[in-house]
Parts: structure tokens; sequence; C-alpha cells
């Protein structure tokens, strides 16, 4: 796509209104929370950033927070590579739906992870009695749930194009299975291995939402400290000062992936996926192959399955009490609203957000495909790697006074929604409008199409086609969005994930059971968006 | 008639069109051929007003169309490697320029329909065009751009993709195709046996530039000079008659080393070439200035081995004027 024969003023505001987003609603927050963590009283002072680096309860909390995202990256890829090998290279019957329900926990908000977990290994679930609740163990499960899509995908999209020759080759020469693998295979993977791992670490380095529900009192992290003391402690010196610990720790950590990706770059010969699959033969293959699909069937199907189960699940036998109890404002509640009011608030905020995020992301995609400008394309992945619990406290300390006055304004809560979406949408339309191929156009003109014709006919289509993918994503994304907004929404207007954290910390079946239905309710309307994006998706659209 | 004149196309310097005259009549078929790289993509994007940088004239009927964008010209152009839209199926994409003329509906659906006949692709309205073969893909872009009954039809390499056997199959079927239906086509090519299948006239363009322009048979048997007698396969030397001139490798016969009227020389490669012999002969050149190098081709009798002497009597010599 190229804004060439755009006029001027157009292809200015293509790039100002993307900067002037990120300027306000990103910079300008992280700024404020440098400012408040190095200078809380307008002289430079180390103290709060010093006392994470020496205290030693804050220090046990930056230890714990990267050993329990290492431990979560090896044992996701420990489960995840062979799940790869199954879904990339075994042909059994329902292979594509296994496929597509292996993405699913992925795409579920971080809040019914938790309370799925929760409802599996809490009071009164089925595996109660392993008393993994509140511990490291519950988190990891909960990691290995959230991130074995991230490991499938990227290795597995990889190994389904990988020519298997060059493994045939190994095997005549006389390498046994494993070591043909070891010697051939595995250095081909490596690339998309590293790179599974990296996403997976950086997820679970910023993990928020599943271990804020699923930890206990001993399974703190940065990102649930910078909560707890903004929250509860009212310290927000000291938030300030772990919040930057935390952007320099991932700044380092992108740095060092794009630098370990730039050194794996290998020279693959690749084949088309139909071409790689096999049949499986053997019985030691077979016993390979349901050995993981049970495997995916327990750590994938089970905990959903058991939350659907719980939210129907009343002292009184199977009943929709729960839901119904959703609407009512019950005895005894600290939530000043009837919980199903937070349906229609989270719906409202995410049409906002999506509506944001489109706008302010399409502009950024048009000018990233016309060009190309690294600098925009560094600067909207950032809110991304930077967690979104960064953004929620940014906007908590800068946007509650001039010159940004948006203290108790209802767009708060969107705009820190649309700002986590943003990278999503511009990476789902860059490629597709750079990919619109200018013969299209000749084409279009010599068959009689007028210029603007040819932009009805041949670019519209195929950016409003994107644009809808990427809406999807971004009301996906803005629904189950909970880091930022549990910190700026208010208190009388939560959203479903708000509700759902809230519930869960209180006490009594009823509030337990609300947790639950909430927590369905909110996986099926994030999977009536992810089937709206599936129906648009056909054709041009990759996946990202 | 499209007429051009002096027609040049230069990218940042490199010129691709070197002002090139040339007519294509009413109903005729005609054919640049020539290497790749030699412009003829370029003249064809011209001639569809899709090289805003083009100089020199393209006139259709006598009238100027310097001012008139391509989607006004009324020529198709069917591109090399298909160009079809990929977010419409086989139907959206062969009535595309029909609803551009704002034709009735049914008249719309009535020429799809037919001109995917036309190209034995009836039924496929509703395939996604990510689900053809290379070959129907190409039928799909033949047919969209022979629905829109263009006054002039461009096609560019319009067989390349396809494999051989498909090939030699769609270029008589081409070429009754436009013969029936009277189409003024101009079409480009680096395929020897496609042009000269297909083509009323032929146009050999080498660097920009045309070298020669005549019937299948008037190229094929005097070309006009060294660039078209190599590229048409034929010897260029002066061995045999001491000026330079062209013969085929079938024009030369093999017979003993001495025998009256023939020059002397070594086989030093022989290949098989489906139904003849293929030998190259180094020719003793009595100068010995540089050596001569002569393809043979033989049919049957006396087939020499490598390193073998032979001698070599050549008939129909063309004398080349710039040799």
């Amino acid at each position: 796509m190229t804004t060439g024969a755009w006029p001027r003023p157009a292809r200015v505001a293509l790039v100002v209104v993307p900067l002037a987003f990120l300027a306000v609603f990103f910079l300008y927050p992280v700024i404020a929370i440098v400012g408040r963590g190095l200078a809380p009283h307008w002289s430079v002072d180390f103290d709060p950033v010093g006392q994470v680096v020496t205290d030693a309860a804050l220090r046990h909390i930056a230890w714990f927070t990267i050993w329990q995202a290492t431990l979560s990256t090896v044992l996701t890829l420990a489960f995840g590579i062979p799940g790869a090998y199954v879904l990339a290279r075994c042909e059994f019957p329902g292979r594509g739906l296994v496929r597509a329900l292996v993405t699913v926990p992925f795409v579920l908000p971080t809040v019914v992870v938790g309370s799925a977990f929760v409802a599996l290994l809490g009071d009164g679930g089925p595996l109660a009695s392993l008393g993994l609740d509140q511990t490291l163990g519950a988190i990891l499960i909960a990691h290995v749930f959230f991130n074995y899509s991230v490991v499938v995908r990227t290795v597995g999209s990889l190994w389904s194009h990988l020519d298997p020759r060059p493994e045939e080759a190994a095997r005549l020469l006389g390498a046994s299975r494993l070591r043909a693998f070891r010697e051939v295979t595995l250095p081909a993977l490596r690339p998309a291995i590293a790179t599974a791992g990296a996403i997976v670490f950086l997820f679970t380095f910023t993990s928020f939402g599943v271990i804020l529900i699923l930890g206990g009192p001993g399974t703190a992290t940065l990102e649930t400290e910078i909560y707890r003391q903004t929250a509860q402690l009212l310290n927000l010196p000291l938030a300030a000062a772990l919040t930057i610990v935390q952007l320099v720790a991932i700044v380092a950590l992108l740095l060092a992936t794009s630098w370990i990706e730039g050194r794996q770059r290998v020279a693959l010969s690749l084949r088309a996926a139909s071409e790689t699959a096999r049949r499986v033969r053997t019985t030691g293959a077979r016993v390979f192959l349901a050995g993981n699909l049970a495997v995916m069937a327990v750590l994938l199907g089970v905990p959903v399955a058991v939350l659907v189960v719980r939210s129907f699940d009343t002292p009184t036998g199977l009943g929709l009490d729960y839901y119904r109890a959703l609407g009512e404002v019950h005895a005894g509640s600290t939530l000043f609203v009837e919980p199903a009011h937070a349906i229609a608030n989270s719906l409202r905020f995410a049409v906002a957000a999506t509506a944001i995020a489109v706008a302010v992301g399409g502009c950024a995609a048009f000018a990233l495909a016309s060009s190309r400008r690294r600098g925009l394309d560094t600067l909207v992945s950032l809110p991304l790697g930077v967690s979104a619990v960064t953004v929620g406290f940014g906007f908590l300390i800068a946007l509650d006074h001039p010159p940004f006055d948006l203290r108790g304004s209802w767009w708060l809560v969107p705009i820190a929604q649309a700002l986590v979406a943003v990278p999503f949408v511009v990476r789902v339309m860059t490629p597709v409008l750079r990919a619109i191929d200018p013969r299209l156009r000749d084409a279009a003109a010599t068959l009689g199409a007028s210029p603007a014709r040819v932009w009805r006919e041949v670019d519209l289509p195929i950016v409003a086609r994107a644009a809808l993918v990427a809406a999807g994503f971004a009301f996906a994304i803005s629904l189950g969005e909970f880091g930022a907004t549990v910190f700026i929404v208010r208190p009388d207007q939560p959203t479903l994930p708000v509700l759902v954290y809230r519930l869960l910390g209180q006490p009594g079946p009823l509030n337990f059971g609300g947790a639950m239905a909430a927590s369905v309710i909110l996986m099926g309307l994030t999977m009536l968006a992810m089937l709206g994006i599936e129906r648009f998706r056909a054709g041009t659209v990759g996946s990202f | 008639m499209l007429e051009l004149s002096a027609l040049t196309v230069s990218y940042d310097g490199f010129v691709a069109v070197a002002g090139v005259d040339l007519e294509v009549r009413d109903g005729e078929i005609v054919c640049i051929l020539g290497p790749s790289g030699s412009g003829k993509s370029s003249l064809l994007r011209a001639v569809a007003g899709l090289e805003p940088d083009a100089r020199g004239r393209v006139a259709w009927d006598g009238a100027d169309l310097a001012r008139v964008p391509p989607h006004r010209r009324g020529f198709g152009l069917m591109f090399q490697d298909h160009v079809l839209f990929p977010h419409r199926d086989v139907h959206g994409n062969v009535a595309f320029g029909l609803r551009m003329q704002r034709l009735p509906r049914a008249e719309i659906e009535t020429r799809t329909r037919d001109a995917l006949a036309l190209v034995g692709l009836s039924g496929f309205e509703r395939r996604r065009i990510r689900e053809l073969s290379g070959g129907e893909q190409q039928r799909v872009a033949l047919a969209r751009a022979l629905a829109a009954e263009p006054r002039l039809l461009m096609l560019d390499e319009p067989l390349g993709a396809l494999d051989r056997a498909l090939r030699e199959r769609l270029v008589t079927e081409l070429r009754s195709l436009f013969v029936r239906l009277g189409l003024t086509t101009l079409f480009v090519t680096h395929d020897h046996d496609e042009a000269f299948a297909l083509a009323d006239r032929l146009v050999v363009m080498h660097e920009g530039r045309i070298e020669q322009i005549g019937t299948p048979a008037a190229v094929w048997q005097r070309p006009a000079n060294a660039f078209v007698a190599q590229f048409l396969g034929w010897n260029v030397t002066s061995a045999f008659s001491g000026r330079c001139s062209a013969v085929r490798p079938e024009d030369i016969r093999v017979v003993p080393p001495g025998a009256p009227g023939g020059v002397v020389g070594t086989v030093s490669a022989r290949t098989f070439r489906r139904d003849h012999f293929l030998l190259v002969v180094h020719v003793d050149d009595p100068d010995g200035a540089e050596p001569v190098q002569v393809q043979v081709s033989v049919h049957a009798g006396w087939i020499p081995d490598i390193g073998e002497r032979v001698g070599l009597a050549a008939e129909g010599l063309v004398v080349l004027a710039d040799g």
C-alpha cells in the first residue's frame, strides 16, 4: 500500500495521530512514573530504586519474578514442543479441530484463566486435595495452559514446513532416530524455539491477573507488588521504583531477544505442510500421539470444563442460581452495583476502546505500510512489551492533573484498553496493507476502473477486511483487559474481569459461584469475538 | 489500428524501450519475441497507459492516447503472473471489467459464463483464486481480459507458467480463438514455439529496440541480422563463404573430411535432442585467429563421435549485412 497518491495533510495525519496518542497516553505516563520513582520530591533521589535492590523482601520479589518466568518457560516448552510435533507432522482425524481448540486458551482473558484454575485447584475443586492452591505450582500450571499455544503455533508452523528429507538422509547415514532429531531437526527448529521461549518468558514475566488470582502470600511478583503498593499501601514512590526496575528488565529482555533472533537466522529449505505430514503407522508413534492428545485434553480442556460446571453447580444441584444472582445486589456485598452492570460496562468500554484502537492503529499501519519507519514500528509495539500494569499505573499518576486531567473521566478506561490493543491492530493490518500488489490496481485500471473506483474495488475490500479482523482482536483484548483497567476503573463501574477478581476475593459460595458465572460469560463473549474474526480472516489476512 | 511511434520508456536512466515504431492492424495477431529484459513488458505497459513516464506517440485509429488514462483506453492486458484479485472469486474476477462498463446484470452474467466456457472453466464461478492451479489461474486471467471485449488484447507471456504439454495444446487453441473472435492482439513472449505458432506478424526485440519485423515464415527464412539469427538458433559464421552469414544447424551436412566444397573440423561435443544429434564442431581456421564453433544437427547416416575429424558442407547461407 502506498500513500504516495494521498494529499500531504492526510499523510502527515497518518503519522501524527498515532504519535500524539502514544506521546500523551504512553510516553508521558512512563516519564511521570520515572519522575515519581527517581525524584519524588523534585530532587533526584535513588532511594526508592535502591530500596528495591537492597531490601530483602523486595529483592525476593524480583528474584521470584524471574524464577517463576524461567520455570514457566521451560515447562511450557517441554509440553509444547512434543505438542507442536504432533499437530505439525502427524496426520490423524480431527487434526484441524484440535489445532483450533489448542489456541483457545491463549485468547482467554487472564482473569478467566485464573478463575478456571481456582475452580480446579481451590476449595471444593476436584483437585483441591493436591494442595496447589495459592502456590507456585498453580501459577506454573496456569502459565503452561495459557502459553501452550504460543509454542505450538510458533514452533509448529515452522516444523510443518520443514523439509523432512535432511532427517531421512541422516537416518540413512547411520544416525539413530534421536540422533537425527538432535543433529538435524533441532538446529533447524532452534530459531522458532528461541522465539517462542522469548515470548513465553516475556508474557510470564509480566503476568499479572493469573498470579494475582492464583498466587498466595509467597508468590508476589513485580507486577502484583506494584499493584499492592499502589492500591493497598498507597506507597506510590515505591510502586514507581518497582515499575522502573520492571521497565529496565523488559527493555533488556527485548534487546536480548532481538539479538538472539538475529544470530539464529538459518537458511532452511521449506516445503508445503501437506508434503511433510505423515500418517501415524508404528505402535510407538500411536502411543506418542495419544499421550500428547491426552496432555492437551487434560491440561487445556479440564480447567475450562470445571469452570463451566462449577458455574452451574449450586448447593441445591445444577442450576442457573449464580447467573441469576449476578442481577442482584445482595446483603454484605462490597460491590456498589448489580454485578450484571459489569457486562454492559465491559461491552461499552470495549466498543469505545476498539474504535480508538482501530483508528489509531489503522493510521499507524497505513504510515508503516507506505514506508519503513522503524522508529514508529518499535514505538507502537512498546505498550505490548511494557505490560498493562505499567500502563494502568502510569495513567493513575500522570493523567489526574493538568495538562491532562482526565480524573474520573469515563474515557480513561477505554483509552488504556486501546493502548494495550493498538500493537495488535498494527500487527494485523500492516502486513495486509503492505501486501497489496500495486499491479492489482493496474489490472483494475486496464479493465476500465477509474482511480476512485480502483480504490473502492481493490484497496477498500482488502483494507476493510483487515480492519474488521483487527477490530475483533481489539474487542477481545479490551473485553478481557485486566492489568490496566483494575488501576483506573471507578469502583461503581467495574468491568467483567474486575468483577470476577472482586468476587473471588470475597467469602461465601454465592460470591464464588458469581465469579464462576461471570468468568463463563466473559469467556463466551471473547469466543464470540474470535469467531467473528475467523469469519473475516479467510483469504488475504494472515496470522501473527 | 494501433500505432506506436518513437515510443520510449526509461526508468531512472535505464532505457527499457528505445524509440519503437510499430503498427498493429485490426484483427491482426502481432507477437513481440525477445529474450527476457528486452523491454517487451514495458512496451505493453506503456501501450496500456500504465507507464506515466513513457514518451513518444501511442495512437488508436489515428487518435493520440497521451491524455487518455488506462481505464478509458479499452485495452485489455493479461499480466504475466495473472494478477487476479485475491479477494474475489472466479466470477468476481471475470465480471469485473463488465461491471466497470455498467452493463445490465443479465448481460454481465451471460458474458461471464461465456468467457469461462471459452477457456474451459465452466462451473468454476464460485471457486476462490487460491484454490486454483497455475494453469487455471492463467485461464481465469484470460477470461477476465476476454470478457471485457477489449478493442486491443495484450498478453504478457500468456503461457509462461504452464508445463510444456499444456502449452503446446493451448497455443493452437488460443490462435483459433483469437481468429474466431477477430481480436486485435499484441502479445509478448520469449518462447520461439509460442511466437511462431500464434503470430500473424513477428517483432523481434532486443535491448529496447526492434531488430526485425515480418511474418513468421519471412523471419524464419531470412533473419535480418546476427542477433536475430543467433536468437533463432542459427550459426553466425564466416567459415563457409568468407563473408559473415547465417546458417541453420539443419542446413549443414556432415561429409567425409577432404570432400570437395567442405570445411574441415573436429567434433568437440555431441548431445542428443529428441529426434537428432547436435554436434559442436571446431572448424580448422587457417588464420588461427579465433576458434570457430559450428553447431550441426545430424538425423541419420554417419553420426561422428567426439574427437572425430569431419567435413562440413553448408546450404542456404543467408549473408548478413551487419556481420
